[in-house]
């Protein structure tokens, strides 16, 4: 059976763990090492965690927070935030990461991109693309958590990524982040069947049959948020991940 | 309890195989590039990520390798070969140009694309089910379905069938994990695969 990768993705802002609508609207979930820890007990595939403040402030990856994370959590976990220079990646991996997202750097320095994937292997490296559609206009990735608008489109700049030796590529429809309305199949399509390396389909997931039908469209995995973190009607704070059971009904249906 | 050195060569994530050893009950794990540690290690570690040639490079430089080879091949210390480590015991691998160690028969070999069914891309990455093909201490207890996280674009490929501890698939069957005597190695990350991982790493400390 093959099994997809199911990650939740946990923001961090200020120390603290938030989730955002449409990348705002930032509601605090809780505290983030305590979230992990109810994840490994859960044994998600993997996690991402992002720090969404760490480039818009010009601040350092909280590497003191990573480790401690590390020393909980035993599966996969990816760290972005802050990550401007082969040695913070460097810092970041040695303190028990196992892969570095970049996102501004991959708009503002993709060089060290190559750099890390060089010395550390293409697959400790994703490239983070946040993309959505303007007022007017065709979509378009934007840089700073979604604020500042770019030339690029989501193919483009995953195939910029993929050729500097990014081993995966993380792809957020901004316009769907936290809506619950499932991925947005097409650009998710356009891009998976563009590029040799893995795609994450990130934004939008509400469901199980969501995950089904991103992976049927080329995801290699999928991401979600909200659906891990709140729990509807009423977007109470519960932490939850699906059961064993769940997960290999939908390995099987894949 | 037995003194494990976790070998440091310059390539590797070795924070996080401490992190499982020490959950594993092995509290003073050592992570070491010393050959004192290793002489005085009741069991080894050889970790490792990334470039085949790059790794071979980092073990020569370091000058650990006769007293790994006096302590493994002679003295039969126990060993765990993790990833990269796993790669670097055999005789070669198609990734690069340098001999492996050469401690067991077999080599590395790429994934054969034109084996993989479309939508199997590389690198390999993720979790997967393994399968045994002969029974080892280090699978003792081990929770039902198995399954171990895996990050690769080479496979293990053992020339003698008796060799090959566990099997799984990707797109074709591959060698996931071998033992042969002291040795064990395995291709996937016991130390981020939960309790699956964290089953293994307790055999292997009570060996």
């Amino acid at each position: 059976m093959k099994r997809i990768r199911v990650i939740p993705v946990l923001l961090i802002r200020n120390g603290g763990l938030v989730k955002s609508v449409q990348f705002k609207k930032h509601k605090y979930v809780g505290d983030p090492i305590n979230a992990v820890k109810i994840f490994n007990e859960k044994e998600v595939d993997e996690i991402i965690i992002l720090d969404i403040d760490a480039s818009v402030k010009k601040q350092a990856p909280n590497f003191k927070l990573v480790e401690e994370i590390c020393g909980e959590a035993f599966m996969p976990l990816a760290y972005g935030g802050g990550v401007k220079s082969l040695e913070d990646a460097q810092k970041l991996l040695y303190n028990g990461a196992e892969k570095i997202v970049l996102n501004t750097g991959l708009l503002e320095q993709p060089k060290v991109i190559e750099s890390i994937a060089k010395q550390f292997g293409n697959q400790s490296v994703v490239a983070s693309i946040d993309y959505k559609t303007p007022l007017f206009g065709k979509p378009k990735v934007y840089g700073s958590n979604g604020s500042k608008k770019t030339k690029w489109t989501a193919l483009e700049l995953a195939r910029k990524a993929s050729d500097y030796g990014a081993g995966e590529i993380m792809l957020n429809a901004i316009d769907r982040d936290g809506t619950y309305k499932g991925y947005d199949l097409e650009t998710l399509q356009t891009v998976a069947s563009n590029v040799d390396i893995p795609v994450i389909a990130s934004g939008g997931a509400g469901s199980l049959e969501d995950f089904e039908q991103a992976i049927q469209q080329g995801a290699a995995a999928v991401a979600a948020g909200s659906m891990f973190v709140f729990q509807r009607p009423h977007q109470a704070v519960l932490i939850s991940y699906p059961d064993p059971s769940e997960l290999n009904k939908l390995n099987e249906n894949i | 309890m037995s003194k494990i050195t976790i070998i440091n060569y310059g390539a590797g994530n070795l924070q996080s195989v401490k992190n499982m050893f020490k959950k594993a009950g092995a509290s003073d794990a050592l992570i070491s590039d010393k050959k004192d540690d290793i002489e005085k290690a009741d069991k080894l570690i050889l970790p490792g990520v990334g470039h085949f040639d790059y790794g071979m490079q980092k073990l020569h430089e370091s000058g650990l390798i006769p007293i790994l080879e006096q302590r493994v091949l002679i003295e039969k210390t126990p060993i765990l070969g993790i990833c990269l480590g796993a790669q670097l015991m055999t005789e070669f691998s198609e990734e690069g140009n340098k001999n492996g160690l050469g401690w067991v028969n077999g080599k590395t070999v790429a994934f054969d694309k034109s084996k993989l069914p479309n939508g199997y891309k590389i690198p390999h990455m993720g979790w997967n089910d393994v399968f045994e093909n002969k029974e080892t201490p280090l699978f003792q207890n081990m929770p039902k379905e198995p399954r171990f996280y895996f990050v690769h674009s080479y496979h293990l490929e053992m020339t003698d069938d008796k060799d090959v501890w566990l099997t799984a698939n990707y797109g074709y069957n591959f060698c996931a994990a071998y033992q042969k005597e002291n040795i064990y190695a395995c291709q996937y990350h016991p130390e981020k695969s939960h309790k699956f991982g964290l089953q293994l790493m307790k055999n292997f400390v009570a060996l």
